[in-house]
């Protein structure tokens, strides 16, 4: 396992990340102190920002982000601490003493008033032209410290040109405040390391290796530097421009298929609490705006369990009757792309340990431009098909040059959530007043277990749900009350589970019998699992994997690339923090729980596919190709 | 790299540091004594830091003594970049026993198994001479295993180069390089003395610091103490430069005053001294008689001199462009702030500003010296507001109209 000393994050920003105590006793008990002339008593090592926040005393911030380790590099959060010589950031203060602070003298109003002062001269940019304009913290903070002028001058031109070579991030390192959000987000929340702050004094800016353009370094395209970023010196690659075209052309046939996590999430565009599910107001907000079809990406996520499911079952036999060495295990899932280039750069020599099943984005993709067309008789040279995801890897995942085996390009364009509540909104659409509709046929709604794809776990239960079923012979039900399987639910970082099949395993069903005969072989054996989210823990399961740790026994592992799965993905809406992304989880699982139809195999249309069009079954020949891929070994050097 | 021999040609005299010295003399008498008494002699000594600024060496010490962890550090600060100081310079050069001593019994109090000295990286010149010095010393056993004989002290010295950066002095952008990363200050607390080199406790400690103390353990600290003020104890190294016909090192005991200094370099029509570089601040002729002294006028050595025909405004200039440039760049009001101040003194120059806009940038200044991060950003706007206060008449009048408004 890695040890903190592995991290890579810079000491400065790193070494001293203020854990929160978890209970008064841990370290140390509690101390009083003074803020604003009121005494409080607080856990030992707490930080006089959190001091500040239990009490409703509000301090400015802006480097500060819940999520991220410590920086103390904005200032914007400075207090007065009595008896130092110099204001402290609150942000970095651990309380070890009972000391005395005040959070608005005259000296603190004017040196943060300075200080937002500063970072809007060097800030390039007219709100009102700006992506962010209304959702921009050094906007609120402007407003919030009365900024009424440019005290010291305003940059009239563009510092850097913007780095749109990425398919899914583009940067604009004009718009850049140097608070290193991102910094801290891409070295030590996802521990991919693209992002670090090169040359020195005024010259200082953030940069990737050689100030080498976004698309030719090892950008996973996770995006979780977008959520984190304050202004919008950090976007995605926003494609609606060309979703409009197509929609304005009365000879292209526009789909649209939604997943779940922006369903979950959407509402926050629209000034709603998080923890709002949209998905059937979704379904009318964009047909109204002039998609032909919504289609659920749920369905091809039932239709990924059936296809990963089988093809765990055929390594598992592969390995453990035939004794075929050549058979990858732990095998791993492939729906976060990413993920997917996480591993290809980080560890190309596990490729191989990868699902070849395509992500339901893809697999739909696949199925509108063949399946879809054939049936509803339209040339699929004319279909334009879109997907609304989390995701801002979802649009380098469907510009992939492998992602074509329609035929055409089998996913056009990758909307992230944001985008497709800017699309709404500039059709005049206030979303949660939206009357409710259901997706549209051939594929219809989709199971609960496609559902909780969108949270950490979630692909894990799908999965769990059809192979308990497949292999026992009994409904899920009777092993897992009301079939929620909690132990893979959650947000710690690293779960791992075992999961004892026992003696008793039922018959093949008819779905798998091409596959295997019987289970005989799986009696008493014992199903190892874990899931991971965040591309720092993947990292550490991937090192114990390599060292031949517990997790390389392991025979089926869950990644997902961004902290709590899609729901925190990188193109959800801004801002994220731990209690956003638990509503939003909370979301989904509660409407997973209101859903008759909740496992991939009871889903009525992927029983269909297999039954008139993949008609030789799960990882047969058409299905290897249209729904399974292959994956590139890029390594950490690219040319 | 040219190398730059100084020779010992002109002996050097002073007090305490440019006195006589015998190597290894200091860590015998200091290895006879209980670690908690050398922190006594120490901390009677009333020896401050020497880089500038003044912490107590003895506090310092016994922190990171007090600290339980099984591994610390004792980092020798050789990162000389201040402009005009030059000090370290000619101790690590000539003096070198009284450095190394003082880390062998640095070390030897805090606890520490290894000292660390982190050298400029422009005196890499010097890196073969000091590392044939500290061979020398592990074959004399002042270094090594159970050192002179003293079972259980072991300790060693290894030398680390510094890449350039001047924030690099400030000691915990020094720890950050030691570690290799890139060069920026760490938030404080925790202090270095708790969480320093590899989260370990380190005592970061200037040259000159170092090199009073075998002078201490020789003499005593109540023999230092009786020198210089009563909160500036014993001698210091001032590096004097500019206008004069005698620049150099030379020690004297705190207290003396700007005029002596003056008189002693030989120096003529004097208008301004820059005490603490570029970092600090500077006097005007009329207060001449200010006393050089950490109550006073606290400096980490450098003095520069500068006569009646030189213009403070280019002075200044130089100064600001200096910091924009060693700016690590992290926190705001050093990265941007001092870009800030050093177009004001372009605006002045072109004579295009109005006095409203500098009196927003000294205010900007007051909060930099506050609200930055580090040391060099609560330092760096002192020049910028002494030299506009104290020759205000010559930058605002002389030659000028007084600006467009």
């Amino acid at each position: 396992m890695s040890t903190e000393k592995d991290t890579r994050a810079p000491k400065a920003q790193q070494s001293h990340t203020i854990k929160k105590p978890e209970t008064e006793g841990t370290i140390g008990g509690t101390i009083s102190i003074e803020i604003n002339e009121k005494k409080l008593t607080v856990p030992l090592g707490t930080t006089i920002l959190e001091a500040c926040k239990q009490n409703q005393i509000h301090v400015p911030t802006l480097c500060h982000h819940d999520d991220l380790c410590i920086a103390g590099v904005c200032r914007v959060c400075v207090v007065e601490v009595e008896g130092m010589r110099t204001l402290q950031a609150s942000c970095a203060f651990p309380i070890t003493a009972p000391i005395k602070v005040k959070t608005s003298t005259p000296e603190v109003r004017k040196a943060r008033r300075h200080i937002i002062d500063l970072m809007l001269s060097e800030h390039y940019g007219e709100c009102y032209s700006c992506i962010r304009n209304g959702n921009c913290e050094l906007q609120s903070l402007a407003k919030e410290y009365g900024v009424d002028g440019y005290t010291f001058g305003h940059v009239d031109k563009p510092t850097y040109e913007i780095d749109n070579s990425s398919y899914s991030v583009i940067r604009d390192m004009s718009k850049c405040i140097l608070c290193k959000r991102c910094v801290r987000t891409c070295i030590d929340l996802q521990e991919v390391g693209v992002l670090e702050a090169i040359d020195r004094g005024d010259k200082t800016h953030i940069s990737t290796f050689l100030d080498k353009p976004l698309a030719d370094v090892i950008c996973i395209n996770c995006g979780q530097c977008i959520n984190r970023c304050p202004t919008a010196a950090l976007r995605a690659n926003d494609p609606s421009d060309e979703i409009w075209n197509a929609i304005d052309d009365p000879k292209k046939h526009v789909v649209i298929q939604t997943a779940p996590s922006p369903r979950a999430a959407i509402g926050e565009e629209f000034g709603l609490e998080a923890g709002h599910s949209m998905t059937f107001q979704l379904n009318t907000a964009l047909k109204r705006i002039g998609f032909d079809a919504v289609f659920d990406t749920n369905f091809t996520a039932d239709l990924t369990i059936i296809e990963e499911g089988t093809e765990l079952i055929i390594r598992l036999k592969k390995a453990l009757v035939d004794k075929d060495p050549t058979i990858k295990l732990p095998q791993f899932t492939s729906c976060s792309p990413g993920w997917v280039k996480y591993l290809e750069h980080f560890y190309p020599e596990y490729i191989d340990n990868l699902s070849s099943a395509k992500s339901p984005q893809q697999m739909f993709g696949a199925l509108i431009k063949t399946y879809y067309a054939e049936k509803m008789g339209i040339d699929p040279a004319d279909v334009v098909s879109v997907a609304v995801m989390p995701c801002s890897a979802k649009k380098f995942e469907c510009n992939r040059p492998e992602m074509t085996d329609s035929g055409f390009k089998d996913v056009d364009f990758g909307l992230t959530t944001r985008e497709a509540a800017k699309m709404i909104k500039e059709a005049g659409i206030y979303l949660p007043e939206m009357p409710k509709t259901h997706f549209d046929s051939p594929f219809g709604d989709a199971s609960g277990a496609g559902l909780i794809f969108g949270a950490t776990g979630g692909v894990m239960e799908a999965a769990l749900r059809s192979v308990v079923e497949f292999i026992l012979g009994v409904k899920v039900e009777s092993v897992f009350e009301n079939a929620n399987i909690i132990p893979v639910r959650g947000f710690e970082g690293i779960k791992y589970v075992e999961l004892p099949l026992g003696d008793k395993v039922g018959p093949v069903p008819d779905l798998l019998k091409p596959i295997v005969s019987n289970w005989d072989w799986l009696k008493g054996a014992t199903l190892k699992i874990a899931v991971v989210h965040g591309t720092a823990n993947a990292k550490k399961v991937m090192d114990d994997i390599k060292a031949g740790g517990k997790f390389s026994e392991c025979h089926f592992i869950e990644f997902m690339a961004c902290p709590g799965g899609c729901l925190g993905g990188g193109g959800q809406p801004i801002p994220t923090s731990l209690e956003i992304r638990k509503l939003r989880a909370k979301a989904i699982y509660d409407e997973d729980a209101e859903l008759d139809v909740r496992k991939s195999h009871e889903n009525k249309h992927v029983l269909r596919i297999y039954e008139e069009f993949i008609k030789d079954g799960p990882c047969s020949h058409l299905s290897h190709k249209l729904l399974h891929t292959h994956y590139t070994k890029r390594g950490k050097f690219m040319a | 790299m040219e190398t730059t021999v100084i020779s010992k040609a002109t002996k050097r005299t002073g007090p305490v540091l440019f006195a006589d010295y015998k190597r290894g003399d200091g860590i015998k008498k200091a290895l006879q004594m209980r670690r908690d008494n050398v922190l006594l002699e120490v901390r009677e000594s009333k020896l401050k830091g020497r880089g500038g600024a003044g912490f107590p060496t003895a506090t310092k010490w016994m922190l990171t003594a007090a600290a339980t962890c099984p591994e610390k550090f004792l980092v020798c600060n050789a990162d000389e970049g201040e402009p005009g100081t030059f000090k370290d310079r000619v101790l690590l050069l000539e003096y070198p026993e009284l450095v190394f001593d003082g880390m062998v019994i640095g070390g030897y109090t805090i606890g520490a198994k290894q000292g660390i000295v982190y050298l400029r990286g422009e005196y890499e010149y010097m890196l073969k001479s000091l590392e044939d010095y500290l061979e020398q010393m592990r074959k004399d056993n002042l270094l090594g295993k159970n050192i002179l004989g003293v079972e259980g002290f072991d300790y060693d010295i290894t030398i680390r180069l510094g890449a350039g950066a001047y924030v690099c002095g400030e000691e915990t952008a020094l720890i950050e390089s030691l570690e290799g990363h890139r060069g920026e200050s760490r938030n404080r607390p925790p202090y270095p003395v708790n969480t320093g080199y590899n989260g370990r406790p380190t005592s970061v400690n200037n040259v000159e610091t170092l090199a009073s103390i075998p002078h201490i353990m020789m003499r005593g600290g109540e023999w230092f103490a009786t020198m210089g003020t009563d909160k500036s104890t014993g001698s210091k190294l001032f590096s004097i430069s500019g206008d004069c016909s005698k620049p150099g090192v030379y020690e004297l005991r705190w207290g003396a005053t700007i005029r002596d200094i003056l008189k002693l370099v030989d120096a003529q029509d004097t208008k301004a001294v820059q005490v603490g570089g570029a970092s600090g601040f500077c006097i005007p002729e009329s207060q001449f008689d200010r006393q050089l002294s950490y109550e006073d006028t606290s400096t980490g050595g450098s003095i520069m001199i500068f006569n009646k025909k030189r213009n403070m405004l280019s002075v200044l200039k130089n100064f600001m462009e200096f910091f924009v440039e060693e700016s690590c760049g992290q926190c705001t009001p050093c990265r941007i702030g001092n870009v800030k101040l050093l177009e004001g003194v372009e605006m002045i120059e072109k004579n295009e500003f109005t006095f409203e806009y500098i009196k927003n940038l000294k205010e900007l200044g007051k909060s930099m010296q506050i609200a930055s991060k580090c040391g060099l950003g609560q330092s760096s706007p002192n020049s910028f507001i002494s030299i506009l206060e104290n020759f205000n008449d010559e930058i605002f009048n002389t030659n000028r109209n007084g600006g467009s408004k």
